[in-house]
């Protein structure tokens, strides 16, 4: 029989969604964004350096609601990206391979990254 | 390119399956929705039901396959051997994670028990994956012992109780394919990422202190898709049913590599 006839075995279609692929994925879609969120803080840093008259212009597009609901989503995206950051830091360093202790400190990472949220998202609208 | 959708070929929902009740007066029901593709049909896979009687039947999810092939339907197909998570024959993909029928408990899996072929494969037939591809990387990285220096004259090489005990876990792999084919990285680049298992393999030889191709080793698996398409997803740490923690073992080739530039 020809081998290209063969189907191909289903695989994100029913593979669980478990905590390792969430992470994962997370770590590299929030990194993909706070890339793309990195051209509001150069924006801002430019308009700083460009004299008061830009950066009040600068600063006035963003001191709404629309431009703090953008920066309360590059914090979480921040610390979530750090927190997991942090997690692949250990691993490349060798350490935290066991199942248990991958899973241990992926729920240490969803913790801190959550309260590191809250009291960004708290900094920025209250 | 990562492709995450099946090929027309592949999709296992459009063709309708067949159902197989349980008989009469069975006690404790059980469904199981198992992956089916004949090659001889033309047709495109789909998934069949059968209803297993569960008071009739071993605890193991093998057992129900066993149990479902000689009682309900012959023409289903698997790989199976020594039924005691040893010979990695019968890996699959069971209620979502890849591992092996013979030691998964049944109770183990709330509710149906979904049965897929190992993932982001070619299939032969039904639960039957192409490891043609996984064996050849498993080849490729080498898996024997490799000398420069001519054997003692009267012994054989020997090794320290703290040097076995480096390779006792790695060479404990089955290869069974479980932690490979759980890896995401490994269904986007089958080809070119040598995979869980495979880098396994090397580690195994890299670290054996009677091996004297610890070098080409290495400079073989340097390589940005062989190698570092690894992105510690942890998948195959989940996967392994021998719990040998295969992450670990890529990540200590890593380390390998950078302590060998400085």
């Amino acid at each position: 029989m020809n081998k290209r006839e063969r189907p191909l075995s289903p695989h994100l279609q029913v593979y669980k969604l478990e905590y390792t692929m969430l992470l994962s994925g997370g770590h590299r879609i929030s990194g993909l964004a706070l890339s793309l969120a990195f051209v509001a803080v150069v924006a801002c840093l430019g308009a700083l350096a460009s004299g008061p008259e830009c950066y009040a212009w600068v600063a006035g597009l963003l001191d709404n609601v629309v431009g703090k609901v953008i920066f309360a989503a590059a914090a979480i995206g921040f610390c979530y990206h750090f927190t997991t950051g942090l997690r692949h830091l250990r691993w490349d360093a060798g350490y935290g391979f066991e199942r248990a202790e991958a899973r241990r400190s992926a729920l240490v990472a969803v913790i801190v990254m959550t309260v590191l949220s809250a009291l960004c998202v708290w900094a920025i609208f209250c | 390119m990562a492709d995450f959708t099946l090929p027309a070929n592949s999709r296992y929902n459009e063709v309708p399956g067949r159902e197989f009740p349980a008989a009469a007066g069975a006690g404790r029901i059980k469904k199981f929705k198992i992956y089916r593709f004949d090659p001889d049909s033309g047709q495109k896979p789909r998934v069949d039901r059968y209803e297993v009687d569960t008071d009739r039947c071993g605890p193991m999810v093998l057992d129900a396959l066993i149990k479902i092939k000689s009682e309900l339907d012959p023409t289903l197909t698997f790989r199976r051997s020594c039924r005691e998570g040893i010979c990695g024959s019968c890996a699959m993909n069971i209620d979502g994670k890849n591992t092996l029928a013979c030691t998964k408990s049944i109770t183990e899996v709330k509710g149906d028990v979904n049965i897929f072929p190992l993932p982001h494969m070619p299939v032969v037939k039904d639960l039957v994956p192409d490891l043609t591809n996984f064996y050849a990387q498993y080849a490729a990285v080498q898996p024997w012992l490799q000398t420069r220096t001519p054997a003692p004259p009267d012994s054989e090489r020997l090794q320290s109780k703290e040097d076995q005990e480096k390779i006792d876990r790695p060479s404990a792999c089955i290869l069974c394919a479980c932690c490979s084919t759980s890896c995401p990285s490994y269904w986007w680049n089958p080809e070119r990422y040598l995979g869980p298992a495979a880098l396994m393999a090397a580690y195994r030889w890299i670290i054996d202190s009677r091996d004297e191709a610890t070098g080409e080793r290495l400079d073989f698996i340097e390589d940005s898709f062989r190698l570092y398409r690894c992105h510690t997803i942890m998948n195959c740490v989940e996967a392994c049913p021998k719990d040998l923690a295969p992450g670990k073992a890529i990540a200590e080739i890593k380390k390998l590599l950078v302590s060998r530039t400085v």
